[in-house]
């Protein structure tokens, strides 16, 4: 009896000196915009997957803490974070200055380029003002290659700005859409390796300039939270040497 | 004009949300939502009207496609149905092929469609009501005279409905402008679409959703003034005496 009580205050404070080893970071949400296959998305079944995700949990893993995800609309997003619905965004969110005022970023994670995507059988070959002239362009609403498009192309060709990329693939699908402008993994991803054959990228993958496309996906935090921006780094980079992080890459983005 | 926008152009000089861009932005949104919901009234209106007769027809072949109808549309959200008309045609076989496609590939006539359908419903239902508490002693009167029952409807039935339905179809018109502001979820920048765009863009859901709200009331309150206006010319005789 005596032994089970003392057993259990050994396990208790030893819970708590490992409580302890990172007590200045707390358990914390992490805010995540789905479905933005193959960064995040849910599986038939129901459960949260993707590069993003299971990068996140790793993360979490390596710095000790719980991390549990909350699902939120791309287009309110960072509001959410202020607003305290989450304590992180690790949602395929570009670095760039714009955001850099609202939230603070970690060191980018991933930098992947975005691309046009189009039918196979469309005639655009280079997507300049000339050749965009009347098409109809899809976005999703709020995201970067919005920003892009819009003060590029607003102008001459009629921008269509959807909440999530799935309503814009089944306009895609519909013919609604003469050419969408993605993330390139979410392009090839939804568009062209689930549709095989249906759709092609047009042009070059374009990551230029950097004040529109930014350095890079990066996790977001609130500005006053940079212990903890600076665990998830420190986190990233032990992540990287070990090995961890080439093998969720492998998984999510095999040629 | 162009006095107009190099005053305006000062006055925003040192603000960041609220430049010439997003308030054109605002100005496409707002010519938008009116002309989705004023053509929705209209087209509803003219459709129900025939509609709340035939939904008081003794014929049930008449009368239950009728009820049918409203049931279905007062009794789902228009959001579903918005959804339903722009997203779900797509999954018709071969309807991209059709004369129907090029109707319903841009996301303005869907919307109207749905919409019309939407406040033809709830006007149908208005007007019924309307129709079906017209004061006994008023037919009986018009039957006396010897009218047949289309001339009854047009001299008699229908305008005292229409003037005792007022108040009731001014709510509805309201609500259609307040329902109207789903309509960015198929890509239309309506005056929502507009401020979700601002409030993406800026990460300013005050600015851009105050600013907003402040268009829609102006709006909600230009047709409260129409519709009491035109209560107080039609339903002037139920006024008491010397008010």
């Amino acid at each position: 009896m005596k032994f089970q009580k003392i057993l259990s205050l050994g396990v208790l404070s030893a819970a708590m000196i490992a409580g302890t080893a990172s007590a200045d970071v707390r358990d914390i949400r992490i805010g995540v915009d789905v479905p933005y296959e193959p960064m995040e998305y849910r599986t038939p079944d129901g459960e949260l997957t993707g590069f993003d995700i299971d990068l996140g949990n790793a993360l979490c893993a390596e710095i000790g803490i719980q991390c549990e995800w909350v699902v939120q609309g791309w287009d309110g997003i960072i509001p959410g974070l202020q607003a305290r619905k989450y304590d992180a965004i690790m949602s395929s969110m570009t670095i760039n200055e714009q955001r850099r005022e609202q939230v603070l970023f970690s060191d980018p994670y991933i930098t992947p380029p975005s691309a046009w995507f189009a039918p196979a059988d469309s005639e655009i070959v280079t997507p300049d003002a000339e050749s965009l002239d009347g098409k109809s362009i899809g976005v999703q609403r709020g995201t970067l290659q919005d920003n892009y498009v819009t003060d590029m192309y607003g102008d001459v060709a009629d921008v269509n700005r959807y909440a999530t990329a799935d309503d814009m693939v089944l306009d895609m699908d519909a013919g609604r859409l003469d050419i969408a402008f993605l993330d390139f993994p979410i392009g090839k991803s939804t568009l062209i390796d689930s549709e095989a054959g249906d759709y092609k990228t047009v042009g070059e993958k374009i990551s230029e300039p950097v004040e529109y496309f930014g350095e890079g996906f990066g996790i977001a935090f609130r500005q006053r939270d940079g212990e903890l921006a600076e665990a998830f780094n420190e986190a990233l980079s032990t992540l990287k040497a070990n090995g961890t992080y080439d093998e969720i890459e492998a998984k999510y983005f095999s040629e | 004009m162009d006095a107009l926008m190099n005053w305006l152009e000062t006055q925003l000089a040192d603000n960041s949300i609220f430049t010439l861009q997003t308030l054109s932005y605002y100005g496409d949104g707002l010519v938008t939502t009116v002309q989705l919901v004023f053509l929705s009234l209209i087209i509803g209106l003219v459709l129900a009207v025939p509609l709340a007769i035939g939904r008081g027809s003794k014929h049930a072949w008449v009368r239950l496609p009728i009820f049918f109808y409203c049931y279905v549309f007062r009794g789902t959200p228009l959001l579903v149905q918005l959804y339903l008309i722009y997203y779900g045609v797509v999954f018709v076989e071969g309807i991209q092929e059709t004369w129907l496609w090029v109707i319903l590939e841009k996301p303005f006539v869907p919307a109207l469609i749905a919409f019309t359908l939407n406040t033809g419903a709830y006007t149908t239902e208005i007007f019924r009501g309307a129709i079906k508490s017209t004061p006994r002693g008023e037919i009986e009167a018009a039957r006396a005279y010897g009218m047949s029952w289309a001339l009854m409807m047009r001299r008699i039935v229908l305008p005292s409905a229409f003037r005792r339905a007022l108040p009731a179809y001014g709510n509805e018109v309201i609500f259609m402008l307040h329902a109207s502001a789903i309509a960015s979820v198929v890509t239309l920048m309506d005056l929502t679409g507009a401020a979700r765009f601002v409030y993406a863009r800026f990460y300013a859901p005050f600015d851009a959703f105050l600013f907003v709200a402040a268009i829609y009331l102006c709006l909600t309150f230009t047709i409260i003034y129409v519709f009491r206006r035109l209560e107080n010319r039609l339903l002037a005789h139920l006024k008491p005496a010397g008010g």
